[in-house]
C-alpha cells in the first residue's frame, strides 16, 4: 500500500460516515484546552509516551492505538526460548492505561494523512489530532533476502517480534534431537536490540547443556563486531566451552541465500550449512506504517528532529522507538521508553508555547548468558544541534569481574523488567 | 511569616484545582530525573530488585552519585551511569526524588 493522497484519504471517510467536511475541521485545532494527541503502537514507546502526556497534562485527549489486547515483550522473550519464563511472565495489558484516562483502541491504522492531520482506523473511525505520536517499531525487509520471504517464517522463525514467533522458535529447539545444529543469523546494523541475538545464543546454550548437551550453536553472522562481544565471548567460554561457534561476516558468515525446503543456508564465501533449528533474523526497516505513511527515508528508517522526535518529513507527526534514528541510541525498549517521555515533554511544551529543557535521554541493556550470569552497557545522552543526540557518558560491564557482580547484574536485568514495564504499562 | 501562609494557601487551591486536571510543569530536573524511572520505577519507586529512591534525603542522593562517580561505593552499572551527570544536574535529580513520596 503506498501513501494515501488527500482526496483519496477523504473519499475514504465520506465511504465511513463518519466525517464529511474534513477540511472545516482543521480550524478546530485545540491550543492547550483539551488538545488531541494520537499515538500508534502501544510498545515501549507509544505506552510511555501516552503515560508521561497523561502525567504532564491531564486535560489531554489521548488516544493510543494498539492492534493487541496484550503486548508481548522483546526483552525477556529469549528466556521464553530457553524455558526459564512463561510467555504469561511476558505479557502486557492496558488496562492500568486505561485506568490512567488514555483512550485505548485495538484496531489498526489504515491511513495516515498528515495535511488534514487525521488518522483513519480499520474500525471505521476517523481521529483528528493536534500530535501524531507512530511508535511502530520494525518490520523486515524480505526483498533482500535470497530464497525466503514472511511465510516461510513459520518454518525458520525470526522470533524478532515476540509473540507466536518466540513459542514456534520454543517448541523447535524442543523437539530437536540431542546432537543436533542449531544456527543463529544475526542481521546487520542497525536493528532491534544489537546484543539480542548473542544473549538469545547465550541462552540456547543454556537450554542445550542442561537438556541436549551434544548439540551445537553455528553463528553465521552479517557482521564483523558486535555488542558486548568481548563480554559474551568470556562468557560463553566459561559456561558452554566448545558449544558455540561464532563465523564473522568476512570470515564466511555472511548469507546468501536460503534453501527453506532442506534448511540449508548458502554463504557468499560459498559454503552450505544445513541446520536442525535455524533462527534467521532478516535485516530490517522502520515498522510498515511509517512507510505507509511516507516517514521512512530510502534507507527504511525515519529521520527526526532528534530533540523533539517530530519527522523531517511532517509537521506534527513524531516517531520515537525503533522506527526513528536517534543518534548514538540503540533500537531498543529502553531507548524507547526514554524517547516516549522526552517526546511527551515535546509536546506538551510546544502545547504551552513554552521551550523544553535540555533533555536527557538514558538506556541500559541488560543481557542475560545464563539464569545466575548478567552483563550490561550503559550510556546516559544529551542532544546538540550539531550532532544530534551524543554519549556524554555510561560504559559496559567489565571483563573478568567475579561471579557475585555478574549476579548482581543477572539480578538487576530482572528488576529492570520489572520496573520499567510498571513505567511503560503500569 | 504571612508571606508563608499566603502561599499555603495558595497552594492549597492550586491542590483542590488538581484534583481536575494535573499539569506538571516541566523542568529541567523533571527531564533528568524522568530517565531513571526505567530502572529504579516511576517517581523512584521500584517494583522489583533495584532499589526504590523516591524520598531519600537530598543530601543522601547526591553524596551517592558523587561516589559512584569516584568510584568509592560499590557498583555495577551505576558507576558508569553517574558519569555522564555533571554537580549540578547531581543536584537537581537529588531534589527531584527526596521531593517524591
Amino acid at each position: 500500500m503506498s501513501q494515501f493522497s488527500r482526496r483519496k484519504f477523504i473519499k475514504l471517510l465520506a465511504g465511513s460516515g463518519a466525517l464529511v467536511s474534513a477540511p472545516g475541521l482543521l480550524t478546530s485545532c485545540s491550543k492547550g484546552a483539551r488538545a488531541k494527541i494520537v499515538i500508534v503502537g502501544g510498545g515501549f514507546g507509544g505506552a510511555t509516551c501516552a503515560r508521561y502526556l497523561q502525567k504532564f497534562d491531564s486535560s489531554l485527549k489521548i488516544t493510543l492505538i494498539e492492534p493487541s489486547r496484550q503486548f508481548i515483550t522483546c526483552p525477556f522473550s529469549n528466556m521464553v526460548i530457553s524455558g526459564m519464563q512463561t510467555m504469561d511472565s511476558i505479557s502486557q495489558g492496558y488496562t492500568a492505561l486505561t485506568n490512567h484516562g488514555i483512550n485505548v483502541l485495538h484496531t489498526r491504522v489504515r491511513a495516515v494523512d498528515a495535511a488534514v492531520r487525521m488518522v483513519a482506523l480499520d474500525n471505521g473511525d476517523v481521529l483528528q489530532y493536534d500530535r501524531l505520536v507512530l511508535s511502530p517499531g520494525i518490520d523486515f525487509k524480505w526483498c533482500d533476502v535470497e530464497g525466503m520471504d514472511e511465510s516461510d517464517a513459520e518454518i525458520i522463525p525470526h522470533a524478532w517480534k515476540a509473540g507466536a514467533q518466540t513459542t514456534l522458535l520454543r517448541n523447535q529447539l524442543r523437539a530437536m534431537d540431542d546432537g543436533g545444529v542449531v544456527i543463529v543469523a544475526p542481521p546487520v546494523n542497525p536493528f532491534r536490540c544489537p546484543p539480542g541475538p548473542y544473549e538469545r545464543i547465550s541462552l540456547i546454550a543454556h537450554y542445550l547443556k542442561q537438556h541436549k548437551a551434544k548439540s551445537k550453536i553455528l553463528v553465521l553472522d552479517a557482521k564483523d563486531t558486535f555488542s558486548k562481544q568481548a563480554l559474551f565471548m568470556q562468557g560463553w567460554e566459561e559456561l558452554y566451552p566448545g558449544m558455540i561457534e561464532w563465523v564473522s561476516a568476512s570470515k564466511g558468515g555472511r548469507i546468501d541465500e536460503i534453501d527453506v525446503a532442506t534448511r540449508t543456508l548458502y554463504t557468499e564465501s560459498g559454503d552450505r550449512h544445513k541446520g536442525d533449528v535455524i533462527n534467521f533474523i532478516p535485516p530490517q526497516k522502520a515498522g510498515v506504517l511509517a512507510q505507509n505513511a511516507g516517514l521512512a527515508n530510502d534507507d527504511g528508517w525515519c529521520y527526526v528532529n532528534q530533540r523533539t522526535f517530530e519527522s523531517k518529513e511532517h509537521k506534527y507527526i513524531h516517531v520515537i522507538g525503533d522506527a526513528s534514528i536517534a543518534g548514538k541510541m540503540p533500537k531498543a525498549g529502553f531507548a524507547a521508553n526514554s524517547q516516549g517521555k522526552v517526546c511527551a515533554a515535546a509536546i506538551v511544551s510546544s502545547l504551552r508555547e513554552v521551550a523544553m529543557p535540555e533533555p536527557s535521554y538514558v538506556n541500559t541493556c541488560y543481557s542475560l548468558l545464563s539464569p545466575g550470569y548478567g552483563i550490561s552497557v550503559a550510556a546516559v545522552y544529551r542532544y546538540s544541534k550539531d550532532r544530534g543526540i551524543y554519549k556524554t557518558g555510561g560504559g559496559v560491564s567489565p571483563l573478568d569481574a567475579d561471579a557475585a557482580y555478574r549476579l548482581q547484574e543477572a539480578r538487576f536485568a530482572k528488576g529492570w523488567y520489572d520496573s520499567i514495564t510498571m513505567d511503560t504499562f503500569g | 511569616m504571612s508571606r508563608f501562609l499566603l502561599l499555603t494557601v495558595f497552594m492549597s487551591c492550586s491542590i483542590a484545582y488538581a484534583s481536575e486536571v494535573l499539569a506538571m510543569e516541566i523542568t529541567r530536573a523533571v527531564m533528568l530525573s524522568n530517565s531513571c524511572a526505567a530502572c529504579h520505577g516511576t517517581d523512584g519507586k521500584s517494583p522489583g530488585a533495584i532499589p526504590s529512591i523516591n524520598g531519600k534525603s537530598t543530601q543522601f542522593l547526591v553524596q551517592a552519585l558523587h561516589d559512584f562517580q569516584d568510584g568509592k561505593r560499590p557498583a555495577t552499572v551505576m558507576g558508569r551511569h553517574a558519569t555522564g551527570y555533571s554537580d549540578e544536574e547531581i543536584q537537581l535529580i537529588a531534589d527531584f526524588f527526596s521531593s517524591r513520596p
